[in-house]
């Protein structure tokens, strides 16, 4: 019986490397990512990932300037 | 899946400003150098201008160059450590304004060094002015009115430039969209295959956001690149030779 | 003994081959090109490296490169090309690395003429380009010099990890003589610590670049190095000065005529003496320390207008006696006139 491979990786956020750019914001597909209510020691509001939504592609990573990312 | 930042470029936090794409490159040259088995091997030149922020960012011995000289002085980091990869990092100002004798000259020369080329259309680093890159119309410090191309003449296009020259490899490539990330990636990795290869000078221009000096918003700098600054500068490869050796 | 028969400016390549030099980059100029013309072939029959550059610019940044890299590296120009070497000594001074570079000196300002010239004393003593710096400058007076004081450059160039100049000229760049080379030397691109070589895990990534923004203790540093440079490389050559009343302050290729004229004047009983700076910068104050008291002025003899010399000469003796200068454009200086001017020194004539 063949069983289907979950893709359990989920997006990771280093909250404190974050500048507010949202380039990943428009890039994820699932709409996984907002910005959450605080700001941070560079004085940026950080981003958050929703990992009811996030399918782990990546994305996200690519697109980050400051290696906030990491999928895990 | 699995995607962790090398540690060669994630060690630090960067300084380069929100939304800038100098820290999308720097991850790429990262992943090129760890997938290539290189990360320890990379020697690198940056530029005096905003290219010189890797230095702290990244762990390759570095040195920064003079204001349009990195190529230059790539060379001759090339010319004695034959066996190790060298990559030579600098902006459009540099590149193709004060440096554009030293670029043309390596290429000229077919000179075995990697080069990549930050087009951001502006000078970043001093605030913004007018780079020969800025596109016609362009509001900049030193073009408040808009680049009057009647008096500038028009922007500098390096495929148009050095599009015929005998070189292995010439690629444009942006960082303002996932698929284009990952194109450049592509272009990154095969210059530097072929540099391993001796084959001689290779190029990768990168089109990249400066939202601070366009005084935008990170996404809409991003945007207006994807919807303007590539009607005028279109990415992809535009030599790419067998190799020879 | 072994002699050969060389063109001064070639003697001066072959001795960089031999000191272990691997790396030239530079520019076509007269009158120094024979430099970059042997360069280009004996490089080849070496391994090394030989660069004709796009300018002095791409040639003397280049050559920051192969410096970072850990290679002995040597560069030479004359007069607006060694003008445009200033960006690149700046940066070399800057980041800490060794470098030689050679200044044929050719007459005059802006493009100037050809001709032999000891115009380019203020620009190479003072420091050249921006900033904040000296460069030892090492002044050779014949063929065996060149050879001889280009080797001692790369030696210090490395023990100070700073660009080191060498003052020619047209006339030494171009005679010919008899010289003896020393044995070819090899040197080892990885014996610094500091160069580059590719930063392996858990070592410390080398950053090559002005040392201001890393080092704490910048300034202390910087005026450290230079106090040793003036402590320990004074170099000169003096000739009858214990008993002489007029001495003779002279370089280069004016140094081979005062020695003339030394010789001369004593031999009419005139007490002439000569002291020869070989190193320009740290400039050989200790020299002035062999002045007897029946010294009544010294001079100058250097082939430009403004007698650059001059002030070094009145700092170096704290002002105790009068200087003179004689100068000349484009022709070498001649014997017959700093005897002549010596006497009227002595007279208390107008010189």
């Amino acid at each position: 019986m063949a069983t289907a491979i979950k893709n359990t990786a989920k997006a990771k956020t280093n909250p404190e490397k974050c500048k507010g750019c949202y380039y990943c914001i428009k890039a994820c597909p699932k709409d996984a990512i907002s910005i959450m209510d605080i700001v941070n020691k560079k004085g940026y509001s950080p981003t958050q990932v929703d990992e009811e939504k996030c399918i782990g592609c990546g994305a996200c990573y690519t697109v980050c300037p400051d290696t906030v990312y990491t999928i895990e | 899946m699995e995607l962790r930042a090398p540690e060669s470029i994630s060690f630090a936090q960067t300084s380069f400003c929100p939304g800038c794409g100098h820290g999308i490159v720097s991850r790429l040259i990262g992943e090129v150098m760890e997938e290539m088995g290189l990360t320890e091997k990379l020697l690198t030149v940056v530029d005096v201008a905003c290219s010189s922020l890797h230095i702290d960012t990244w762990k390759f011995d570095t040195v920064i160059a003079a204001h349009g000289r990195p190529i230059a002085t790539a060379t001759g980091v090339k010319k004695i450590r034959r066996e190790n990869p060298v990559l030579a990092y600098l902006g459009d100002g540099a590149a193709y304004s004060i440096g554009i004798a030293e670029t043309m000259h390596a290429a000229l020369r077919n000179d075995n060094v990697v080069t990549i080329i930050i087009n951001n259309g502006v000078f970043g680093m001093t605030g913004g002015q007018m780079a020969p890159t800025s596109l016609a119309g362009q509001k900049t410090t030193t073009s408040p009115k808009g680049r009057d191309v009647s008096k500038t003449g028009q922007p500098f296009d390096v495929v148009k430039v050095m599009g015929s020259l005998d070189i292995p490899y010439l690629a444009r490539g942006s960082v303002s969209n996932l698929g284009d990330i990952r194109r450049t990636k592509k272009y990154i990795k095969k210059a530097f295959e072929k540099h391993m290869n001796n084959e001689g000078f290779c190029l990768v221009e990168i089109l990249s956001p400066c939202p601070t000096n366009l005084g935008m918003a990170p996404v809409a700098c991003s945007e207006r690149i994807d919807g303007v600054v590539k009607e005028l500068f279109n990415t992809g490869e535009y030599i790419d030779k067998e190799g020879t050796k | 003994m072994e002699y050969v028969l060389m063109k001064g400016n070639e003697a001066l390549a072959e001795a960089a081959i031999r000191a272990g030099c691997r790396f030239y980059s530079g520019y076509p100029i007269t009158p120094q090109t024979e430099i970059l013309e042997y360069l280009s072939w004996r490089m080849d029959e070496v391994g090394g490296e030989f660069v004709q550059t796009e300018s002095e610019l791409g040639g003397i940044n280049m050559m920051l490169g192969a410096s970072a890299a850990g290679a002995r590296v040597i560069g030479s120009s004359s007069g607006p090309g060694f003008s445009l070497f200033q960006e690149g000594i700046s940066y070399l001074v800057a980041a800490d690395l060794p470098a030689v570079l050679v200044d044929v000196m050719r007459y005059g300002n802006g493009l100037g003429d050809i001709g032999q010239s000891q115009g380019d004393y203020w620009q190479l003593t003072r420091g050249g380009g921006h900033g904040d710096y000296r460069t030892i400058v090492l002044a050779p007076n014949s063929v065996q010099e060149n050879v001889d004081l280009t080797h001692l450059a790369f030696d210090l160039a490395e023990k100070y990890r700073h660009p080191v100049i060498i003052g020619s000229d047209a006339a030494i760049g171009q005679m010919m003589e008899k010289v003896a080379l020393p044995e070819m030397e090899e040197h080892d691109i990885d014996k610094f610590h500091w160069s580059m070589k590719g930063c392996k895990k858990g070592e410390e990534q080398k950053k090559i670049t002005n040392l201001l923004y890393y080092m704490d203790n910048y300034d202390e540093f910087l005026a450290n190095k230079y106090k040793e440079m003036e402590d320990n490389e004074q170099r000169w050559e003096s000739m009858e000065v214990e008993d002489a009343e007029v001495v003779l302050v002279s370089y280069g290729i004016s140094s081979r005529v005062c020695k003339e004229a030394v010789k001369v004047a004593r031999s009419q009983g005139i007490k002439l003496g000569l002291i020869r700076p070989i190193s320009l910068w740290p400039y050989p104050i200790k020299a002035f320390e062999e002045l007897s008291d029946s010294c009544k002025a010294l001079m100058t003899v250097e082939m430009n207008i403004l007698g650059q010399m001059v002030d070094d000469v009145i700092l170096a003796t704290g002002n105790k006696y009068p200087v003179y200068k004689y100068t000349t454009v484009k022709d070498v200086p001649e014997t017959e006139v700093i005897i002549e001017k010596a006497n009227k020194i002595l007279s208390g004539g107008e010189v």
